[in-house]
């Protein structure tokens, strides 16, 4: 058991939390791994790039345009990483709320991926404000209440906190303080029921923000119901993220896996396929309401119409009929690589939404530029770092026998 | 009244589902009914393309209100071969459409159009647009975050971003206020030479512009663009071309933006007080249901602290 005079002491503290119990020249020779490589190669050119970004402005760094205002950065680092982090409400609505305590072994993880989510999301974020030294206008000083946007800012701020207290236990048990962890449990209950409105509110207002194009975003993808198609996508993309990185984590991480759990995953993974799979149906016949709505029936025939097809029937019906199979027939790997395919899903949704599908009838084209992508994967890379860092630490994937009633 | 269980989720389902419509039936009615000109009072400008003589007087005077710099191309008639965009270094500018088989060659001023109830002020999250009063939609920098929200909300295209900056501003037409309130005329109507650009209230202006149109033998469009666009603009325009021809939008809708995310901005409160006791109904429910699964059938009498309290 730990002592906790060894929580105060500096060097313990470096050398048995941070480098893993190894001395620092054994802890950085660990790290020189392929994977770590790549990603300090990454960072090495993506760092320089987002300062570059900020000394000489957005539009030496992007291809965005007076007509094109938003880019990937909106669309894959804003819309795709706030919907692909939905796995810790999802998650923690299931075990925290209606009990469901089959899942409690991915509920930590899915916090966890979902804090980070919003994390790098606020960063991905400040990159793309013009003028981000002016976050705290409409939140301390100067309320749009009329825009979308302030509800999406405000519910960001709020959610990113509620995940970090949804999160906290696990740092405070790798902290070993004690007292600090038993309150943050108790919070849990009310954080979760207060992420679930804040996601309800900005997940769906995510969508809200394009119902103000209604002249230049497709009609194929325009609709009133956009909040609603963002909200039920979200729930999507929730539960297959946490398909797609739990199974990654096993892979990646499988002695930091909890003897026991190993074979849990499987059964795991086939229940939340079966959620999905009713989910995505539920998706799909909603969107059909939306296409009849917008009576836009004629315009399936067009390029436009084609790529439309493609989204819903690749990414959403075979998705859904996909996992419907898996779990009937208890294949664990077809449902991973369902999930893989539906979180792709969900990007190519907000890519359409948000960058594919907008100004389509005006002669300009927005391509990404070099940077913008660059850009773009040194945050996603930062991420997965981050993650690393966090499991290797702290009780994520396995619980402290201190505390078995963690879950 | 006694609240029984089932008529607890029977009331939160229904109020829960019926703010879910309210949020997707966002969709506005439109201008129904005989209502007053919106914004009547509010200073408005009327421009008659059938007068516009593509000096471009309006611009340089434009730019020197705004201490721009002069105009590109000034006193060149070649600026009209290919049609320029307003930008951030002119607020205004006037674009030349050819003569068809069937119409006439025309020239177009365009700039804000400063809205009766602007898509960008309702769009702004930091309240950096906002209209005033008398009529101009105003920007204040030192509110704004960059997020080009604005731009993005704006069905004519207005607000232009300074890309060029690592501390950009949004760029727009002005109305003049300032020079509005010292009891002035905005720089481009004082200057234009024809009439083509006409200042005054937006009520009297489009009176004006109707009696133009309908005038005998006229051969005007019976159409005052900006009338009912987006719920009405402070910018009019009237020609004996469809505007849409010289590079206006069409298509643009008559209700005020504002109006389409009122229903999803009405469903915030619904969402705020109706999940929490759904929640907490379902919370309890299911401690019940899994104490009831393990035997214990006395859970759901008494709250367990330790189970409450379960990760």
């Amino acid at each position: 058991m730990r002592s906790p005079a060894a929580t105060t002491a500096l060097r313990p503290f470096i050398t048995d939390k941070l480098f893993l119990g190894l001395s620092l020249r054994d802890y950085l020779r660990s790290l020189a791994t392929p994977g770590s490589l790549t990603a300090i190669g990454i960072l090495a050119i993506g760092i320089p790039v987002i300062i570059y970004r900020f000394v000489y402005g957005l539009g030496a760094a992007t291809n965005l345009t007076q007509a094109n205002p938003w880019g990937i950065w909106i669309g894959i680092d804003v819309l795709s990483g706030v919907a692909l982090a939905a796995g810790g409400y999802t998650l923690a609505t299931t075990v925290y709320i209606f009990g469901m305590r089959d899942y409690h072994s991915v509920v930590r993880p899915a916090l966890l991926t979902g804090f980070l989510g919003y994390f790098f999301v606020v960063v991905g974020l400040l990159v793309d404000l013009g003028r981000p030294w002016n976050l705290p206008v409409p939140m301390l000083f100067s309320f749009g209440t009329t825009s979308v946007m302030f509800e999406v800012a405000w519910c960001v701020a709020l959610y990113t906190l509620v995940l970090f207290l949804e999160f906290s236990p696990a740092l405070f048990e790798w902290l070993g303080l004690e007292k600090w962890r038993e309150r943050a449990m108790k919070l849990l209950l009310p954080a979760t029921i207060l992420g679930v409105i804040l996601s309800t509110l900005h997940q769906s207002s995510l969508g809200a923000l394009f119902l103000m194009v209604p002249t230049k975003l497709h009609p194929l993808w325009y609709s009133p119901f956009i909040p609603i198609f963002f909200f039920i996508s979200s729930i999507i993309a929730g539960l297959s993220m946490v398909i797609v990185e739990s199974n990654l984590a096993h892979k990646y991480f499988p002695s930091r896996i909890e003897p026991g759990h190993a074979g849990d995953l499987d059964r795991i993974t086939l229940g939340l396929s079966r959620a999905a799979s009713v989910v995505l149906f539920a998706y799909f016949f909603l969107k059909l309401q939306g296409l009849a709505d917008a009576g836009a029936w004629h315009l399936i025939g067009t390029a436009y119409g084609a790529w439309y097809l493609v989204e819903m029937l690749g990414f959403v019906l075979a998705p859904c009929l996909l996992f419907a199979w898996a779990a009937r027939t208890s294949n664990p790997t077809l449902a991973r690589w369902t999930a893989a395919l539906t979180v792709a899903g969900i990007v190519v949704n907000r890519l359409n939404v948000s960058v594919i599908a907008m100004n389509w009838n005006a002669p300009e084209v927005y391509v990404p530029s070099v940077m913008e992508i660059i850009t773009t994967l040194t945050i996603i890379t930062m991420g997965i770092l981050v993650y690393r860092f966090i499991v290797n630490r702290m009780p994520i994937l396995r619980l402290l026998p201190q505390y078995p009633d963690t879950h | 009244m006694k609240l029984t269980r089932r008529t607890f989720f029977k009331v939160t389902g229904a109020a829960g589902a019926a703010s879910v419509a309210s949020a997707a039936a966002a969709r506005p009615a439109g201008a129904a009914g005989v209502a007053a000109t919106p914004g009547a009072d509010m200073r408005a400008m009327l421009i008659d393309t059938t007068k516009c003589i593509g000096c471009r007087a309006c611009e340089a005077a434009c730019s020197e209100a705004n201490a721009l710099p002069e105009p590109t191309q000034a006193g060149d008639t070649a600026v009209f071969d290919r049609r320029r965009p307003t930008s951030v270094q002119a607020l205004t500018v006037v674009n030349k459409y050819p003569a068809t088989t069937t119409a006439p060659e025309r020239y177009i001023k365009t700039q804000c159009m400063h809205c009766v109830e602007p898509a960008c002020a309702s769009a702004c999250l930091a309240r950096a647009i906002e209209k005033t009063p008398a009529g101009p939609v105003v920007y204040h920098g030192d509110r704004c975050l960059g997020c080009r929200y604005c731009l993005v909300s704006c069905p004519f295209d207005v607000p232009k971003f300074d890309y060029d900056s690592n501390a950009p501003f949004v760029h727009k037409c002005t109305f003049c206020g300032e020079r509005q309130a010292k009891g002035l005329e905005p720089a481009c109507s004082s200057v234009c030479p024809t009439g083509a650009i006409t200042f005054g209230t937006r009520a009297a202006l489009i009176e004006e512009a109707r009696q133009r149109i309908y005038a005998p033998d006229s051969q005007y469009v019976r159409h005052v663009y900006g009338e009912r666009e987006a719920g009405g603009t402070s910018f009019l325009y009237i020609s004996d071309r469809p505007l849409e021809q010289l590079g206006l939008p069409g298509h643009v809708p008559a209700y005020a933006y504002s109006a389409l995310t009122q229903g999803a901005l009405g469903a915030v409160p619904f969402i705020m007080t109706l999940w929490p006791p759904l929640l907490m109904g379902l919370y309890t429910f299911s401690q019940r249901r899994n104490a009831a699964a393990h035997g214990d059938h006395h859970a759901g009498d008494a709250p367990r602290h330790e189970e409450d309290r379960h990760a």
